[in-house]
């Protein structure tokens, strides 16, 4: 029998409500993150080369991606880490992710599908980086 | 079956699997008894040289098998001890293995293995390795093997420098399993690890 040290996924998306899009504007969407208490994520701009950022990225669709901006990350040192603090999120914490929406996108629903990667620690151990599925629904209007 | 014996059943089942795993201090060796030693998978990964290195190749030593990865922070704790122990015990029939979860492979690999002055081989390892050892998704993980080539001890996490030297002096016949020992790490503490029981019955 193999006794799992503690679940896997551990970084939460709460899929936020269909985001409204005009025709010829730019729109900024929600993502909406938590983790599970103790565990941290490398922020988009880790403190050691080695370390692995989060990163949204989304896939062509109907929307054009226009940049991903991310919270101010945390400065925090771990028994692993004990003088060099790293930069990470934990806790709940929001992305927001940018978009414009072309001339020619048809209106009506639509989804935008993007992929979040991140890799996740605790004070002693890491989890294998991850490539979590995101979905933005998108309601485009004329 | 009625609700209070659904319930009781529940119960009585989620006793016997919390029962089945078995928590440590990290600060405790927990060296198993031979009768409940499984063999450790056999596998065949290339070396930094291109060397194909077998654990068999090992059999007749104590070998510490580390799972890592350059990004893994506690991994990097431990890296010091590693090869600490690889210097002090090589002329006693042990080894330090490092098997490397990066997956751009060598080329995170070999520039850390060259900046922290690794003196033990390195592999990356493949899925279906990690597989064989139980589905490797938490780092650092490390198994200590036998002479005979079983898993004598096993460890999730950060665990103390004490608690592998404490394992593999049992193993290379120079200490008893369970003796204490004052030498302890402040890293870990307060911390409880996971001892895993590797194998599924008949694997």
């Amino acid at each position: 029998m193999i006794c799992f040290a503690q679940a896997v996924n551990v970084l939460h998306y709460d899929p936020p409500p269909p985001l409204k899009a005009k025709v010829g504007t730019a729109v900024e969407a929600k993502v909406p993150l938590s983790l599970q208490d103790g565990y941290h994520v490398n922020s988009n701009k880790p403190s050691d080369e080695y370390l692995i950022p989060l990163a949204l990225t989304w896939s062509k669709g109907v929307l054009e991606p226009a940049g991903v901006v991310y919270p101010k990350p945390h400065l925090e040192k771990y028994q692993f880490s004990p003088d060099k603090p790293l930069s990470v999120f934990s806790g709940s914490f929001e992305l927001v992710a940018k978009f414009t929406v072309p001339a020619g996108a048809p209106a009506g629903p639509a989804a935008m599908s993007g992929k979040l990667r991140y890799q996740a620690c605790n004070n002693t151990m890491c989890l294998t980086p991850k490539n979590m599925d995101v979905a933005l629904q998108v309601d485009i209007v004329k | 079956m009625t609700k209070r014996a659904l319930q009781y059943l529940a119960i009585t089942g989620i006793a016997g699997y919390l029962a089945s795993c078995t928590f440590y201090s990290a600060e405790w060796p927990s060296v198993k008894e031979e009768k409940d030693r499984k063999k450790a998978p056999e596998f065949a990964l290339k070396d930094a040289n291109g060397e194909v290195v077998k654990l068999s190749d090992y059999r007749g030593k104590v070998v510490l098998l580390n799972f890592w990865a350059t990004w893994c922070g506690p991994c990097e704790v431990e890296i010091p001890w590693f090869i600490d122990f690889q210097r002090e015990y090589k002329d006693r029939d042990f080894a330090v293995l490092g098997l490397s979860l990066d997956e751009d492979g060598w080329k995170s690999v070999q520039p850390f293995v060259a900046r922290e002055k690794l003196n033990y081989r390195v592999m990356v390892t493949s899925e279906e390795v990690d597989q064989l050892y139980g589905g490797v998704d938490h780092l650092p993980t490390t198994f200590i093997i036998d002479r005979q080539g079983r898993v004598a001890s096993s460890h999730i996490g950060l665990a103390s420098k004490n608690t592998y030297r404490q394992e593999i002096l049992t193993l290379l016949g120079s200490a008893k399993p369970g003796s204490p020992k004052n030498e302890t790490s402040p890293l870990v503490s307060s911390n409880r690890m996971l001892r895993v029981d590797l194998f599924r019955p008949g694997r």
